[in-house]
């Protein structure tokens, strides 16, 4: 079995205990997706799996096997294009040193499903409503797995907020 | 620091006194303050679009063959000898090249510290770095494993046996306060102020208020970990570093290992967050030993774990503030006396007792800090050193004296708001700490504030609302240079060692040399991040873009001299002298008759040249020793706190900051709000939590250390002055620690206001509400 890595299908590792975080950066050099404290605290390393946002330093590369992985390396189109999150990061400067971005945008990407398939979360008054509505409270709270340093929340949220106002229409 | 200093510091201080202001630094004030094209707009950052692609390569991510991966072992025990040491099991290990412990490391020198009067040096601490089976923390590393994979360092590393020998240590901050020491300066200033008879004042004062503020240690913790990907290629040491430390890093390893300033390279263009922590530790150094060692390749990356037993954070403060006021709320006596956690072996300063000196005009002062010597890890700077605890004691102490006179808080600072130094009698560049005040009063609306505390509610909540100064004093570096080079498409260059670690260094600089030059944007390009580049300082005090701005203006005048002496006879310009010429249109003119034009291209077309560069440097900052400059905010705050639970919820923060001319509307909103979240972690959440029994560190992890979250970061509102200050280079004083600085008295206000419970220890976690 293989992993299949945006798209390239890839051999897992050797040695069982490397990590999908580890076999991305340290093997196939996709060091797009960032380790921040590679014990599932930070959110820098989410990246999707088979479309679901993933903790990639609690992953193992093993686990992923069978599995369609997707980076931040592999949301844009060709050439210079950026996914519309990406564009949207630059322009609401929902960024500062960088570092935790991949992993923001990653997951915003699979909040924004997990949203619009009606999950409901700690902050959704009425579990009942499908989907729920899209608040900044309610991309705050799934967004709190990932943590920022810098200080660019308020940017992160105005730039997925965007995204699913796009979307939406 | 010393007496000496003191007295050196006195001496120019007094002269510089005498000195016409016209002939320091600033005494023409920098004409982009006015003529702004690109600066002041909304820049998205240049490098926005490789970090959002993960196309932004950090220090752990440069490719290296032959690469060997360290981990590292930490001591137990606080103080003590390593009794004995078995690595055999570990060199055993699968895959293992080399364990490094203090038998086998090479003879390593101490590193020059770092300090104001070298900015080649970046040392934290003062001792020797595994020479020897002493312990002097816990936490110091005892083994370095290199093996071929990660997860073999980490393994091999699990089987180093160490016993230790304890020695008693001394690990406790109340014990330690008994033996506290007092230092003659904090970073320039003398420590002891005792002007006015502050004592008598006090205790004949009509109002009064005396308090104790406690603030805890913080760490900084950058998502990037601390990471060095090292080579040494043909005897010199080639270090990629996560680091807003270039300079001082190469010319403290080259000290280390005994090599000339030319040996090392450092090479750092992305730091995935500093807030100071981002300098030199033990790591660089064990790293590049053991790569000496092991003669290959070696990436160092910090576990978050090593992280906090390695580099040093914010040392804790307990901070006595007494103000004493007369019945129209002007102060009569400022008294701040307090006790921060600095081993003699650390170098950092944390000048929380300078905060007071020059907010406010108080007849008389008395204060001084003392320092708790403990066998603890060194502490650091880490984002407003000094103002962020400061502020939080001075700040919640004027709320208490506006409760207890029974005026509003704005009111009084605005009674008190100083009009030059409150020490020195030194004028201001330029003050408007009370138009911010305005600006963020109407923002929040302050006028729904209620006086009584605990007299608003909604549900099990309680409402409330705070405010608070902040402020943090203005830098800029001497020796920071930059080279800018006219390419024969008539485009610019600008390059320097600076550092990008998320404040928009490169977009801001190449704005501002965009409209020194009078060129558009898309003809600049800001290379930096790398010590082969013209030599910066460091990033930190808030001073790198000034002392960029400074090393930019001057290379451009250096430049202009260049291309005139180019033109030579043959040129619309000619007979003209440099001081007549500006630049313009992608070339120079003459300042008083715009017709008289010669572009770039031409210039360097009719002298047969490809390129022409000139080299300029920030020179010495006398206006900051001639001026009191310091940046100013005014913090405020709205919350709620459940009268069930004791949780806080922040639901708005305004920041208004007079901090000069803003360069970048759209990076420096992000700065500020950056530091304000810092402040909100402060106030709410963060604390390192010290094991006192033992020495040891317990909240090493992000699951344990409470940085905030998206759920617990409010919209932030920030606004600004933008007066300039005629001082600084492009009217601009820096931003990027102010942010954080009075923060945390604003929210701690707040909770004051909402409940009519006064907190005085950091954090405002739950457990203090009910």
């Amino acid at each position: 079995m293989t992993i299949r890595v945006n798209g390239t299908e890839v051999s897992p590792p050797d040695d069982a205990r490397v990590s999908l975080l580890d076999l991305l950066r340290e093997h196939l050099h996709l060091t797009g997706t960032k380790k921040g404290c590679d014990q599932g605290a930070c959110g820098a390393c989410t990246v999707l799996l088979d479309g679901n946002r993933v903790l990639s330093c609690l992953t193992l590369a093993a686990q992923a096997e069978g599995s369609d992985v997707r980076t931040i390396e592999g949301l844009a189109g060709e050439g210079d294009d950026l996914h519309m999150l990406q564009q949207a990061f630059v322009e609401y400067d929902g960024l500062q040193c960088g570092y935790c971005t991949p992993g923001q945008i990653c997951s915003a990407i699979a909040m924004a499903d997990e949203l619009r398939r009606g999950d409901p979360s700690y902050v959704t008054r009425d579990i009942a409503a499908s989907p729920p509505p899209v608040t900044r409270a309610e991309i705050r709270e799934r967004m709190s797995g990932n943590l920022c340093r810098c200080g660019a929340h308020n940017g992160i949220v105005e730039a997925i907020e965007h995204m699913l106002r796009e979307t939406a229409a | 620091m010393t007496k000496l200093q003191n007295a050196i510091v006195g001496g120019v201080r007094a002269v510089l006194g005498h000195v016409p202001a016209s002939w320091l630094p600033g005494g023409t004030p920098d004409p982009l303050i006015d003529k702004r094209v690109a600066l002041g707009r909304q820049q998205s950052r240049v490098d926005g679009p490789d970090k959002v692609r993960g196309a932004a390569q950090f220090a752990a991510e440069v490719p290296m063959d032959d690469l060997l991966y360290a981990a590292f072992v930490h001591s137990t025990i606080a103080r003590g000898n390593i009794a004995d040491l078995d690595v055999s099991a570990a060199e055993a290990a699968p895959g293992v090249a080399l364990v490094m412990t203090y038998r086998n490391t090479p003879k390593l020198g101490v590193p020059p510290t770092v300090g104001l009067t070298n900015l080649k040096a970046a040392g934290n601490h003062t001792l020797p770095i595994m020479q020897d089976p002493e312990i002097r923390w816990n936490g110091q590393v005892v083994a370095v494993v290199l093996a071929e994979t990660r997860e073999q360092a980490d393994h091999a590393a699990t089987l180093v046996r160490v016993r230790y020998a304890s020695a008693p240590a001394r690990t406790r901050f109340e014990e330690g306060k008994n033996s506290a020491y007092t230092p003659e300066s904090i970073l320039v200033e003398r420590n002891r102020l005792d002007k006015g008879d502050a004592r008598r004042k006090l205790a004949e004062a009509a109002f009064k208020v005396d308090a104790v503020y406690k603030t805890p240690w913080e760490n900084h913790n950058p998502i990037e970990p601390h990471a060095a990907t090292i080579v040494w290629r043909d005897g010199k040491l080639i270090v990629h570093d996560a680091t807003q430390m270039i300079n001082a890093t190469a010319g403290s390893l080259a000290k280390v290992f005994g090599l000339k300033a030319d040996e090392v390279h450092v090479s750092s263009p992305y730091v995935g967050g500093g807030f100071g922590a981002k300098a030199m530790w033990d790591h660089q150094i064990l790293g590049a030993a053991a790569a000496k060692l092991a003669g290959r390749p070696v990436r160092v990356t910090l576990s978050r774990a090593s992280m906090h037993r390695l580099v040093g954070g914010r040392m804790r403060t307990e901070q006595r503030v007494a103000l004493g006021a007369d019945a129209e709320g002007r102060l009569k006596a400022l008294l701040h006396h307090g006790y921060g956690v600095k081993p003699r072996h650390s170098v950092c300063d944390e000048g929380f007792s300078l905060t007071g000196r020059s907010l406010y005009a108080s007849e008389s002062f008395d204060v001084v800090q003392h320092y708790v010597d403990l066998d603890l890890l060194a502490n650091s700077f880490m984002r407003g050193p000094g103002e962020t605890p400061g502020t939080f004691a001075i700040e919640c102490a004027m709320d208490e004296l506006a409760h207890a006179l029974g005026m509003d808080p704005i009111e009084l600072r605005r009674r008190n708001a100083a009009t030059r130094d409150a020490v020195s009698g030194a004028p201001h560049s330029q003050n408007a700490m009370m138009e911010a005040y305005d600006l963020g009063a109407a923002r929040i609306g302050w006028s729904r504030r209620t006086a009584e505390p605990g007299s608003r509610r909604e549900g099990e909540w309680l409402i409330g609302m705070g405010c608070a100064s902040g402020t943090f004093p203005f830098t800029r570096m001497p020796g920071t240079s930059a080279r800018i080079t006219i390419d024969g498409n008539g485009d610019a260059h600008v390059a320097s060692a600076a550092h990008e670690m998320g404040m928009g260094t490169a977009t801001v600089q190449r704005q501002h040399a965009a409209d020194r030059l009078g060129l558009p944007l898309d003809r600049v390009t800001v290379t930096i991040g790398d010590s082969s580049l013209p030599f910066a300082s460091f990033a930190g005090g808030s001073s790198q873009t000034a002392s960029l701005a400074a090393a930019v203006s001057a290379a451009s005048g250096k430049l202009a001299v260049q291309l005139m002496r180019l033109a030579g006879n043959d040129t619309p310009l000619a007979g003209l002298k440099p001081s007549e010429v500006e630049f313009a249109d992608g070339g120079l003119r003459s300042v008083d008759d715009p017709a008289r034009h010669e572009s770039f291209t031409s210039i360097l077309r009719r002298a047969g040249r490809s390129e022409l560069s000139a080299i300029g440097e920030s020179g010495a900052p006398l206006e900051i020793l001639k001026f009191s400059m310091h940046s100013t905010s005014a913090i405020f705050c709205e919350l709620r706190v459940s009268d069930v639970t004791g949780e806080i919820r922040v639901d708005r923060l305004v920041g208004a900051f007079d901090c000069g001319r803003i360069l970048n509307a759209k990076t420096a909103a992000s700065q500020f709000k950056g530091g304000m979240i810092m402040g909100l972690g402060m106030a709410l959440t963060e604390e390192t939590l010290l094991d006192e029994r033992t020495g040891r560190i317990m909240s090493t992890s992000l699951a344990d250390y409470h940085v905030p979250v998206h759920l617990d970061v409010p919209d932030i509102d920030v606004l600004w002055t933008d007066i300039p200050d005629p001082r600084a280079p492009l009217g601009a004083r820096g931003i990027g620690e102010i942010g954080t600085t009075g923060v945390a008295a604003a929210i701690a206000n707040a909770v004051f206001n909402a409940t009519g419970k006064r907190l005085r220890d950091l954090p405002l976690t739950l457990d203090k509400l009910i």
